[in-house]
């Protein structure tokens, strides 16, 4: 994943969750507790304004959502 | 036309906190109310059925609405845990309240249930005349079968609420409804004959945070109603979080939309006419003023209607 794309999805971790993001890109954003139920449609929303990218309601599901990497893949797909 | 002539309910006498739903999911009365925002539930007696929580609601509803069960054209029971496969609870409640033609529909729909039940008598008034639409859950019966899973037991309750919608009269009409489907997620929220409730919540909270809103900015717009100028929003009791996030997503006050679930718990398809009943008894309709119903729940089904004080 790009650097870059990495960092700004980071960035909205850290906005929605309110904590550090300390986990590496392949860790689980719900087992961490960054991330809960009611953070993570808020985390979608500021994904879709941060990448301009609108993510239809069958992709929401948490296993897309659940690590930097899974979101950098969905993302990256996303703006293809 | 139709109209929401008024609202009944039924509570089961035995109020269960959280100290003894700790016991029975071996969790702490904290742990509980820290994940849920409850802090009692009610739970019906062990030979209390949903048609009996069904019927109270109904006598009750049509007591407070003055309309004797022989100006009935129709019942609908709405709700997803009814003990058997058929006949289900609506012919119970229909032949208890002494109709003897009336068609008596179930509606196994949980959680959403009341509200479509609401929006298909809408349609149906015209045709029916008065139209009892209740909705009545035992959800006691469900939360404790094994394996208890702790977070899914500790969040719900029993009771039934109730409303007539009638095609001549009533304290508000109903302007607009929309109700939707979609089986994609049938599997995410699911109830078998004998296990426990399955609930992947993550998916649930994802899918009614987005759709939710949605449905009620469908009929606001089609009727150019601004969501600031709802007087009341009335919502399927399945959260406080998920309550304060579709007020977020509508951009309203969360004091907007009536919540009781730390009283009640979740009491599925009965929860919205529940606290329709209460919002209903402490003020209620004003002339003019708009109020959202909304719904969300296993299928997933969910959608929302419009009604305004007259």
């Amino acid at each position: 994943m790009p650097v870059d794309l990495e960092s700004r999805i980071v960035a909205i971790i850290e906005t929605v969750s309110k904590q550090p993001v300390k986990v590496g890109p392949d860790e689980s954003l719900f087992d961490s507790g960054l991330l809960d139920s009611f953070a993570l449609p808020d985390m979608v929303t500021a994904l879709e304004k941060e990448f301009g990218i609108t993510v239809p309601d069958s992709d929401l599901t948490p296993r897309k959502f659940e690590s930097i990497a899974s979101i950098g893949r969905y993302v990256e797909s996303r703006m293809e | 036309m139709a109209f929401l002539k008024g609202f009944g309910a039924c509570l089961p006498a035995r109020v269960v906190g959280n100290e003894e739903m700790a016991a029975i999911t071996g969790t702490t009365p904290d742990w509980i109310l820290n994940i849920s925002g409850i802090e009692e539930r009610r739970f019906a007696a062990a030979d209390e059925t949903v048609a009996d929580l069904a019927t109270a609601a109904a006598q009750d509803c049509l007591s407070r609405c003055g309309v004797p069960a022989s100006a009935l054209g129709m019942v609908i029971v709405a709700g997803g845990t009814s003990g058997r496969s058929f006949p289900g609870p609506a012919l119970t409640v229909a032949h208890r309240l002494g109709l003897t033609g009336a068609p008596a529909l179930d509606l196994p729909i949980p959680s959403a249930g009341s509200l479509f039940g609401l929006a298909l008598a809408a349609r149906l008034a015209a045709e029916y005349g008065h139209i009892l639409v209740i909705s009545a859950e035992k959800m006691s019966d469900v939360v404790r079968r094994q394996p208890v899973e702790p977070g899914v037991a500790v969040l719900f309750g029993d009771g039934a609420g109730a409303c007539v919608v009638s095609a001549a009269d009533g304290p508000a009409e109903i302007i607009d409804s929309v109700i939707y489907s979609d089986g994609a997620f049938t599997e995410d929220l699911c109830l078998d004959f004998a296990s426990p409730l399955h609930m992947n919540g993550r998916a649930v909270i994802m899918q009614a945070t987005r759709k939710i809103p949605r449905a009620i900015s469908e009929i606001l717009d089609r009727c150019n109603v601004p969501a600031t100028e709802v007087d009341a929003f009335i919502m399927h009791q399945a959260n406080q979080n998920l309550i304060d996030g579709v007020a977020r997503g509508l951009g309203v006050l969360s004091s907007r939309f009536y919540s009781n679930i730390r009283r009640y718990g979740n009491t599925s398809a009965a929860s919205m006419l529940i606290a329709a009943t209460e919002w209903s008894q402490a003020g209620g309709f004003r002339g003019g003023a708009p109020v959202v119903f909304a719904g969300f729940g296993a299928g997933f089904n969910w959608g929302a209607l419009l009604a305004r004080g007259v």
